[in-house]
């Protein structure tokens, strides 16, 4: 819209312009100047100084079309029948496209300077993109501090936590007696994603901070070998982990639903910061935190890996510097959270391995965490035992 | 010592691709790689130019900077090179550089990158000068017998001028004073942060 506004601006500077100023000479130009017809100033945007164009006003197949209107301005004007056919300006100053000006414009705009190309390679068509730095401060600078500090904090965090705190106990002591927590299942379809993650994780970290830390140890050769590794596991590995992360949607979305309970729980502090135990059902507001942050975040990390993986298949390289910068931020702070959720199911916490490691836990400890859920089992329990259609011991009759 | 750059001269590129063809023939470039190529920009629009593009040997060089396995080094001529040995095909150096110089074999797993290939200025690489490990790897080293780029060499207008930074710039600086224009020197403000001044 806003072009067709300048066009028509131009237009109608058009006549003078065109009778006057029949191209300015520009430096170095020849004195005399081949007539230039006097629609080659109504066809706009061009300098008039650079028309090696024909008089024909339209017809010809530019990305420019002259408007109904630029032959109604200019049709009036009379035409001075010549001899000879109007010949083009010689090339004097050549004008656009100035090297130096398109790459600061690109470089201002973020915009690439792209042309076309003869070899099937469309990406070789970008002749300059500036975007290139940008992404460039993204991975040496952003994706550094933001991972250093995100890894490092959690670390220092717990560490201090664990200094504190110490491992948590169950307060009741062990009962003695278990209650299945996690099934075969459940167990296997998490630690599928775990595994995964931790590999993936690790050969990640390894992308951005290996050179600092791991390099200057093992020598590039021996650095090397493991990287390609590290990128062979982590393509592979990305599936084990997508799926991994669709089954534990599947299995827990049930219970990972946000209510009321979680607000209180949240309010006082969990079981992690504070003293109390508050009520929780089979999953509190800590442990719903992580699975939302596992699920979402590991789509989001998942999609943008499977762009990055094949490389240029549904977009170009602003969408790839893109699925880069997201993959990455999302994956550092990915593991920061994993490595909270590894703390306090190992060390941090005494019995709570057994979740997903035999999947039976401590009934006690179970009361103290998830209160409500084990009333819920346990009057399920209940009724199996003593319902109408509940087995019979041997003998009751 | 030189500083080595590329200077294309786009008021003299015809868009023959024969400075793509030399470097293809010179260092047996596999199918699908294409350390040089020509874009027309403005295509069949006043304005229209051909640049022929390669690495253009960045002071500073981007894909140094974000090499996860540090595989690149600048030679004394300020040459970017890489160690194909060390390379792991990530890609990362595709995506910082301005020019889209880095190639990729389709080796790999999925839509993966085998180890990259990019221009060597026609110097080779970390391998012994002129041995048969160093051309399988990277292709000829012409730099070492004491000869300039063959992609530059080749160029029948002398659009693609190779050579020392000051030397080409001088040329083209005469040039543009004796036929009164010149577009100025592509990818030289990105890659050396400087332009030609006429």
């Amino acid at each position: 819209m806003t072009r067709l506004a300048f066009a028509l601006a131009l237009l109608l500077a058009a006549p003078a312009f065109g009778q006057s100023q029949p191209g300015a000479p520009a430096a170095g130009a020849p004195e005399i100047q081949a007539p230039v017809p006097e629609v080659g100033a109504g066809r706009g945007a061009q300098p008039a100084g650079q028309v090696p164009e024909s008089t024909a006003t339209g017809d010809r197949p530019t990305g420019q079309q002259p408007t109904p209107a630029a032959q109604a301005v200019t049709a009036p004007q009379p035409r001075q029948p010549s001899a000879q056919a109007p010949t083009p300006a010689p090339f004097s100053d050549r004008g656009q496209p100035s090297a130096e000006e398109l790459e600061l414009q690109a470089a201002l705009r973020g915009e690439r300077i792209s042309g076309r190309i003869t070899i099937p390679d469309r990406q070789a068509g970008n002749l300059i993109q500036p975007e290139g730095r940008d992404w460039r401060d993204f991975h040496n600078r952003t994706l550094t501090w933001v991972g250093g500090v995100a890894v490092l904090g959690m670390l220092a965090i717990l560490a201090l936590f664990f200094l504190v705190k110490g491992r948590l106990e169950v307060e009741a002591g062990p009962a003695g007696r278990t209650i299945q927590r996690f099934n075969l299942f459940e167990r296997v379809a998490h630690w599928m994603t775990a595994s995964s993650f931790v590999v993936l994780g690790l050969s990640g970290l390894n992308l951005t901070f290996g050179r600092f830390l791991l390099l200057p140890l093992i020598g590039p050769e021996a650095f090397t070998a493991v990287s390609l590794w590290g990128k062979i596991a982590h393509n592979y590995l990305a599936f084990p982990f997508t799926l991994g992360i669709v089954l534990l949607f599947l299995i827990w979305v049930r219970d990972n639903i946000p209510n009321k309970l979680d607000i209180a729980w949240l309010k006082a502090g969990g079981g992690f910061v504070g003293h109390a135990h508050p009520d929780a059902h089979r999953f509190n507001a800590g442990q719903k935190a992580v699975f939302w942050i596992t699920v979402l975040g590991g789509t989001l990390v998942a999609v943008s890996g499977y762009v990055l993986i094949f490389p240029f298949a549904v977009t170009d390289i602003a969408g790839q510097q893109l699925a880069h910068t997201v993959h990455g931020i999302l994956s550092v702070l990915m593991v920061a959270v994993m490595l909270g959720h590894i703390y306090i199911g190992s060390l941090g916490m005494k019995g709570a391995f057994d979740a997903m490691g035999s999947g039976e836990v401590d009934l006690n400890w179970a009361r103290e965490h998830h209160n409500l859920w084990v009333e819920e089992e346990l009057s399920k329990a209940r009724t199996t035992v003593t319902g109408p259609n509940a087995p019979r011991p041997l003998g009751a009759d | 010592m030189a500083r080595m750059k590329f200077l294309c001269d786009s008021d003299r590129c015809i868009e023959c691709n024969a400075c793509v063809t030399a470097c293809k023939n010179e260092h047996e470039v596999p199918w699908g790689i294409n350390r040089r190529r020509v874009v027309t920009i403005n295509d069949g629009r006043p304005g229209e130019r051909s640049i022929s593009m390669a690495c253009m040997h960045c002071t500073d060089a981007p894909c140094a900077a974000v090499c996860p396995v540090s595989c690149f080094y600048t030679t004394a001529d300020a040459i970017v090179l890489h160690d194909k040995d060390l390379c792991i095909g990530c890609g990362y150096c595709f995506y910082a550089c301005p020019f889209g110089a880095p190639q990729y074999p389709r080796v790999g797993n999925f839509g993966g990158r085998g180890k990259m290939d990019k221009c060597t200025y026609c110097a080779g690489g970390p391998q012994q000068d002129n041995t048969i490990v160093e051309y399988t790897q990277y292709g000829s080293n012409r730099i070492a017998e004491g000869k300039l780029p063959l992609c530059a060499e080749m160029c029948s207008t002398k659009a693609l001028l190779a050579g020392d930074g000051e030397m080409i710039a001088t040329i083209y600086r005469e040039r543009v004073q004796a036929r009164g224009y010149g577009a100025g020197a592509w990818g030289w403000r990105t890659a050396y942060r400087e332009t030609v001044t006429v």
